[in-house]
C-alpha cells in the first residue's frame, strides 16, 4: 500500500518536471525552476534528518557550501575533471560529516542545534577569509560543468540535469524512509529511549542519515558551482541554513513532498513578490507567520489530511 | 463576392493591420532596466541611485519621453547581493526583454552581470568603481564612476605634493576594497611611493584597531590609505583617531557621501579624499565647465530628497542621461546601435566629469575629473 502511492507519487512528480519546461515562458522562469530545484534536493536530503530522525541541523548550508567551493577549488585551481571534483567534495563532506556526527549527535535539542550552528559558521568564515584560495566574499568562477567532451550549458540543459537528480533523490528518500532503517528513524523520533529498548541502535541510525543528507547536500552545492556564474560564500552562510531549515518545516515535516514543495514555494515567493517592492520582507513574514499558525504541521501535510478527511 | 474582390480585401486588411502593428511598435516604451543595491550593507550606494533613476525617468516622460517614446523603468533591489544581481539581471534580458541595463551599485553584483549581459548583448552602464569592470574592455559593459586606480594615482599626487613617500594601506578584503588595494600597489611606482605596512580587514568587522596598531608601530610611516565602502571606512577613521595616530588619513571615492562624515563624526576632521566635483559643487571656480551641471542637480535632488546629493546619485543621473542620448542618437532601440552610439559618447558633461568614450575606453573620465577634497567641520572642502 505505502510502496503503490509511493510510486504513484514518483510518477506524478516525474510528469509534472517532464511538462514543466513546456509551459515556461522564458528562460528565466526555467533559471528560477532549476535554482528551486537545487533547493528542492538540499530539503529532501535535509528532511531526513529533521522530519524523520528528529535531529535539528542549522549548518546545512555549510555542506552545501563545502561541496561548491571543493568542486570550484579543484577544478580552477588544480585543473580536476568536474566530476572528479564533485566526487572529492561528496567524499569530503561525508568524512567530515561522519567525524562530527558522533560526538555532535550525543547532544540534545538546542544544544545540537547550537553544535551544528557552529559547524556551519566556522565553514563560512573559512571560504570568506582565505581569500587566496576561495575568492573570499568576491567568490570564484567554477565554470561549466562538463563530462567526456560534453559541456552542459543554458538553463534548459540544466534544468533536465536537475529534474533528473531531483527525481533521483526523491526516489532515494523514500525508498529510504520504507525500509528498516526508516522505521528505526521514525521509532527514534518517537522516543529516543524507546527505540533503543527495542534494540534500535540509535547513534548508528543518527550518523547514517546526518551523513547521507550532507552529501546530497554537498553533491548539489558542486552542481551548482558549475551552474552559477559566480560562486560567493553568501550560499554558505548562517542564513542560507535557516532558509533551507524553513523550507523544510514550512511545505511539512516527515514528508519528502513536502520539503520539495516548501522549497519550490521559498524560491518562487520572493521573485513573484518583487512587485510589492519595499513591503515585499513584511509579505513573506506574514505568509511564513499565517502559514504555521494555521498550519503547524506544514502546507503539504495540512492539505493532504483534509484531503483524505474530506473522502469518503 | 468575386475570388479578386476577396483577395483586394485580404491585402487591403493586411496592409491595414502591419499598419497598426507598425503604430503600436512606434509608441512601444523604451525599457530600461536597473538592478540595485536598495537596501542591505551598500543601500547607501544604490538608494539614492534607485530615488535618481525614479525621479528622471519620470521627469523624461513629463516632457514627453525620448523619440515620442514614453521610458519604462523596471528597478529590482539585489540588496548587495552578487548572486540575487544575477538572477535579476536573467530577469530583466529574458522576462522583461529590457532594451538597455543601468545599475549594478556595488563591483560584485556588476561581475555578477557582465558574462549574462555579453552573452545576451544588452548595453549596460554599470554605477560601480572598480577598474576591472571596463578593463580589459568588454563590448557591451560601460561605466560612469571613476576608476579606483585614478583615486590611488590622484591620492599619490597629493602626497608626493606634500613630499611624502612611504605610506601604509589598509583595505577590506573584498569587492572594492580588494581591487582599490591591488591598483594601488600597480600604480606607486610611478609617483615613487613605497609601501611599508600593509593591513586588510573583513568589510563587517567592528573594530580594526588591531590591524591599525600594527600601522602605528610601523616606523616610517608618513601617510596612511584605506580602501573600502560603507560602514567600514568609518570604522577606520574612528579607530585611527582613538589611537592618536599622526601620519594624515587618505580614503577613497568610496567616502564621497555626507553619511560617512555623520558616521564617522569628529574623528573625520582632516581626512583627505579624491572626489568628484559633485560634493563640492559650490566650491567649484565659476569657470568650470562642470559648475552648472552639478549645482543644478544638488538643488533639483536636495528639493526632492531633502538630503544633499552623494557621488553615487550623480553616477546613476549620468548613467541614465547617456543612455538615453545614445538612444536618441541611434534613432530606437537597436541594441547594437545604442551600444556603438554609448561607445561614441564625447564631451558629455556629467557630475562625474567630461566623458570621452572609445572603443578602447569604456569609461571615458581621466584624472581632471577629481579634485582632491578634505573633510573641515563636517564638510566637504575642496583643497587643491
Amino acid at each position: 500500500m505505502a510502496s503503490t502511492s509511493r510510486w504513484a507519487g514518483l510518477g506524478a512528480l516525474a510528469v509534472f518536471l517532464a511538462v514543466l519546461p513546456q509551459v515556461l515562458p522564458n528562460n528565466y522562469y526555467v533559471d528560477v525552476a532549476v535554482l528551486a530545484g537545487f533547493n528542492a534536493i538540499v530539503c529532501v536530503g535535509l528532511n531526513l534528518l529533521i522530519g524523520y530522525a528528529g535531529q535539528i541541523s542549522l549548518g546545512h548550508a555549510g555542506f552545501f557550501g563545502l561541496g561548491a567551493y571543493s568542486s570550484a577549488i579543484l577544478v580552477t585551481h588544480y585543473g580536476w575533471p568536474p566530476l572528479a571534483a564533485l566526487l572529492a567534495g561528496a567524499l569530503l563532506v561525508g568524512l567530515l560529516a561522519f567525524a562530527i556526527a558522533r560526538p555532535i549527535l550525543k547532544l540534545k535539542g538546542h544544544y545540537l542545534a547550537m553544535a551544528t550552528l557552529g559547524i556551519g559558521i566556522i565553514i563560512s568564515i573559512v571560504l570568506n577569509t582565505e581569500a587566496q584560495i576561495t575568492g573570499g566574499p568576491d567568490g570564484i568562477a567554477a565554470g561549466n560543468f562538463s563530462l567526456g567532451g560534453f559541456e552542459l550549458k543554458g538553463e534548459r540543459a540544466w534544468y533536465w540535469v536537475i529534474a533528473g537528480l531531483l527525481l533521483v533523490t526523491v526516489w532515494l528518500a523514500t525508498n529510504l524512509v520504507d525500509s528498516p532503517v526508516g522505521r528505526a528513524l521514525r521509532a527514534l523520533h518517537g522516543s529516543e529511549v524507546g527505540a533503543e529498548v527495542v534494540g534500535v541502535d540509535t547513534t548508528r541510525y543518527k550518523v547514517l542519515v546526518f551523513v547521507v543528507s550532507a552529501v546530497i547536500a554537498s553533491i548539489a552545492g558542486s552542481l551548482f558551482a558549475h551552474y552559477t556564474s559566480q560562486l560567493t560564500p553568501t550560499k554558505a552562510d548562517f542564513f542560507k541554513s535557516i532558509e533551507l531549515v524553513t523550507m523544510v518545516v514550512f511545505g511539512g515535516m516527515a514528508s519528502t513532498f513536502g520539503a520539495l514543495v516548501g522549497a519550490a514555494f521559498l524560491t518562487m515567493l520572493p521573485q513573484v513578490l518583487t512587485v510589492f517592492e519595499d513591503y515585499e520582507p513584511i509579505i513573506l513574514g506574514g505568509i511564513m507567520m499565517g502559514t504555521m499558525i494555521f498550519m503547524p504541521r506544514g502546507l503539504v501535510p495540512t492539505i493532504s489530511a483534509f484531503l483524505t478527511r474530506r473522502r469518503p | 463576392m468575386t475570388t479578386k474582390s476577396l483577395k483586394i480585401l485580404a491585402s487591403a486588411a493586411a496592409v491595414a493591420f502591419t499598419a497598426t502593428i507598425g503604430a503600436a511598435q512606434a509608441a512601444e516604451p523604451i525599457k530600461i532596466g536597473a538592478f540595485l543595491s536598495a537596501t542591505g550593507p551598500a543601500s547607501f550606494l544604490g538608494d539614492p541611485e534607485k530615488k535618481v533613476l525614479e525621479k528622471y525617468v519620470a521627469e523624461f516622460n513629463k516632457a514627453g519621453g525620448v523619440l515620442g517614446r514614453k521610458i519604462e523603468l523596471t528597478l529590482y533591489d539585489d540588496a548587495g547581493a552578487a548572486d540575487k544581481a544575477s538572477s535579476f539581471v536573467k530577469r530583466l534580458i529574458e522576462n522583461d526583454k529590457v532594451d538597455v541595463i543601468v545599475g549594478g551599485s556595488t563591483t560584485g553584483a556588476t561581475m555578477a552581470a557582465v558574462p549574462l549581459v555579453e552573452a545576451a548583448g544588452i548595453p549596460f552602464i554599470s554605477l560601480a568603481g572598480a577598474v576591472v569592470i571596463v578593463e580589459p574592455v568588454k563590448k557591451w559593459v560601460f561605466k560612469t564612476p571613476h576608476t579606483d586606480r585614478m583615486a590611488a594615482e590622484k591620492i599619490f599626487s597629493d602626497m608626493k605634493k606634500k613630499g611624502i613617500t612611504k605610506y601604509a594601506m589598509i583595505s577590506e578584503n573584498a569587492g572594492f576594497g580588494k581591487s582599490g588595494h591591488d591598483e594601488t600597489l600597480k600604480v606607486q611606482a610611478n609617483y615613487g611611493m613605497t609601501l611599508v605596512a600593509d593591513e586588510t580587514y573583513a568589510p563587517k568587522d567592528p573594530d580594526v584597531t588591531a590591524q591599525l596598531t600594527k600601522i602605528k608601530n610601523t616606523a616610517g610611516v608618513q601617510a596612511v590609505i584605506n580602501w573600502g565602502f560603507g560602514q567600514s571606512p568609518a570604522v577606520v577613521t574612528k579607530n585611527y583617531k582613538q589611537l592618536g595616530i599622526a601620519a594624515p588619513l587618505y580614503q577613497s571615492h568610496g567616502v564621497a557621501s555626507k553619511d560617512y562624515i555623520k558616521l564617522a563624526g569628529d574623528a573625520a576632521e582632516g581626512v583627505r579624499l579624491p572626489a568628484a566635483g559633485l560634493v563640492v559643487a559650490n566650491q567649484l571656480a565659476n569657470s568650470d565647465m562642470q559648475k552648472a551641471v552639478v549645482v543644478k542637480f544638488q538643488k533639483e535632488y536636495q528639493a526632492d530628497f531633502k538630503a544633499e546629493a552623494s557621488t553615487f546619485a550623480g553616477h546613476a543621473y549620468d548613467g541614465l542621461q547617456m543612455a538615453l542620448a545614445a538612444i536618441q542618437r541611434a534613432g530606437g532601440t537597436d541594441k547594437a546601435k545604442v551600444r556603438d552610439e554609448i561607445e561614441k559618447t564625447q564631451g558629455y558633461i556629467g557630475t562625474g566629469g567630461t566623458v570621452h568614450m572609445s572603443p578602447t575606453d569604456h569609461m571615458g573620465l581621466n584624472l581632471t575629473a577629481f579634485h582632491m577634497v578634505e573633510i573641515k567641520k563636517g564638510d566637504f572642502v575642496l583643497s587643491d
